[in-house]
């Protein structure tokens, strides 16, 4: 059954229109901002939700208070609280920012999440161990934008 | 323009944000061991950290209340039981010589101050050694036994026992002559941003100390109590392994317990500790 549900899923997706997704070589940075979907269509909000608060995904509250999420424990004070980031961010900037902070906030502390590398000895995830050849990004272009998705509804 | 004014916005905010989560380091607290012995805490950096730190902290000012306590007595130190195991391998015979540590060294009291000044050049002046080096030394070159695993419970228990006798003592390792390039590879180690996070020590341990990444309560990463018992996994942890773990954490290759990087690191960032005591064993989480 569940299998046949992951077929389905497979399927679909397999069925959509090869929509024009941005790889992260070609992803365009004016002034730190990302004008365009990096997959040609909006985001899921609750999708990413989800990312920015699973360890191996965004993580985002290890570093950032988000007040919307009350149930979400330990949210760590590195960054700056993302409470009303969309009154302070256009979605093209808030792309932009969780693409590659380091566009607009020079040698940020803020991983860079649609990047490839080069890295420093880049590791196999969490395991200590290295990892040969070009690592995928962090986040996909869809994860991407489920969190901008999510981003611009934070308004205070 | 617009985006300096909004960055400077940023910045400001992740101040207020700091100041307001958490006063810690906490503020007007003593570790005094057994009511007894009162270490150091707090200390001026020393000339060649200045530049990066306004004052030196140990962890132990960065642990909750139960945990600061669990230090301030001998009883409770869940540590001390495998330095109890130390003790006893001081004075058990091992390997081909029938040798103990205590046939060469006598009492383990003889090793007071050297927790102090590790790592530091080997005798013959052609390598940087931790103190796990040293001990390896004695059991395959004089007791004709065999080398302890860097991060094993024997080595633990054994670096455990000897670190205690110098509790209270003020860190001080040298770093100038032979050992200068090794202190100068492990400062570029330090401020190098690794992995695919990108971080480097400086960005959680100096730059953040006091803050929370997620639940951890970031300190500046200070080697004074070393080996430290962990009770998140109920045993003494060595300093490379700690290292091994935060370099982890930054999803970045890691290199192994012992090895030369490691060394550098440890010399550098006990150089960053210098004049905090030595405590013999910390307590963290
Ligand atoms: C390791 C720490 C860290 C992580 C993880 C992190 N950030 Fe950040 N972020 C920062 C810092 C630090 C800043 C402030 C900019 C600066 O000074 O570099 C920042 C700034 C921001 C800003 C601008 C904030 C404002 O209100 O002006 C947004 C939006 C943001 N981050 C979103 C995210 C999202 C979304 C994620 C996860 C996908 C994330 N961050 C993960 C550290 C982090
Ligand atoms: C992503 C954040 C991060 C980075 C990067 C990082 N650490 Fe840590 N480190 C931690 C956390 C979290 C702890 C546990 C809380 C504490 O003591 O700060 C810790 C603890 C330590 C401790 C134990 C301190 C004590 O009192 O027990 C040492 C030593 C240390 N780190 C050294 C380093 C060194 C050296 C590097 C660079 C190779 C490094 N860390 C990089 C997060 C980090």
């Amino acid at each position: 059954m569940k299998q046949q549900m992951m077929l389905g899923a497979a399927l679909v997706l397999a069925a959509l229109p090869a929509m024009a997704e941005t790889p992260v070589a070609e992803v365009k940075y004016v002034d730190g901002a990302i004008a365009e979907s990096l997959t040609g269509a909006p985001g899921d909000a609750a999708a990413g939700a989800k990312v920015m608060t699973n360890r191996g995904q965004g993580n985002c509250v290890a570093c950032h208070v988000i007040s919307a999420m009350p149930d979400v424990p330990f949210q760590g004070n590195i960054g700056p609280t993302l409470d009303g980031a969309a009154d302070r961010w256009t979605e093209a900037e808030l792309r932009g920012i969780v693409a590659d902070a380091k566009h607009t906030f020079e040698g940020s502390m803020m991983p860079s999440f649609y990047k490839t590398g080069p890295y420093i000895r880049q590791g196999d995830g969490y395991t200590g161990k290295g990892f040969e050849g070009t690592l995928p990004p962090i986040l996909t272009a869809e994860q991407v934008e489920d969190v901008v998705a999510y981003l611009v509804t934070l308004k205070e | 323009m617009l985006r300096q004014g909004r960055t400077f916005l940023a910045a400001a905010l992740a101040v207020c944000v700091a100041g307001a989560a958490s006063a810690d380091p906490v503020e007007g607290e003593e570790l005094v061991i057994n009511g007894d012995i009162t270490l150091v805490t707090r200390v001026a950096p020393a000339a060649s950290v200045a530049d990066a730190l306004p004052e030196v902290l140990s962890g132990w000012l960065f642990r909750d209340e139960a945990t600061r306590a669990m230090e301030m007595d001998d009883f409770d130190n869940p540590a001390m039981l495998a330095v109890d195991v130390g003790l006893e391998l001081w004075d058990t015979v091992d390997g081909s010589e029938g040798k103990s540590c205590a046939s060469c060294h006598g009492d383990i009291s003889s090793m007071k101050g050297l927790r102090a000044k590790l790592p530091k050049m080997n005798a013959a002046g052609d390598d940087l050694w931790s103190m796990e080096n040293f001990i390896n030394d004695c059991r395959t070159n004089r007791m004709g036994a065999d080398a302890w695993k860097w991060s094993g419970s024997e080595m633990t228990a054994m670096t455990g026992a000897i670190s205690l006798q110098s509790r209270g003592m003020p860190m001080s390792v040298a770093i100038d002559g032979p050992a200068a390039e090794w202190w100068a590879k492990g400062k570029e180690m330090y401020y190098t941003r690794t992995g695919q996070l990108e971080l480097s020590c400086a960005n959680c341990h100096e730059d953040n100390y006091g803050n929370h990444i997620r639940a951890d309560h970031l300190s500046q990463g200070q080697l004074s109590g070393f080996p430290v018992y962990r009770l998140k996994n109920a045993k003494l942890v060595s300093i490379h392994n700690r290292f091994k773990g935060c370099v982890r954490d930054t999803r970045a290759e890691t290199y192994a317990e012992g090895s030369p990087e490691f060394r550098a690191l440890e010399l550098y960032v006990a150089s960053r500790g210098e004049g905090l005591s030595i405590e013999g064993v910390g307590v963290r989480p």
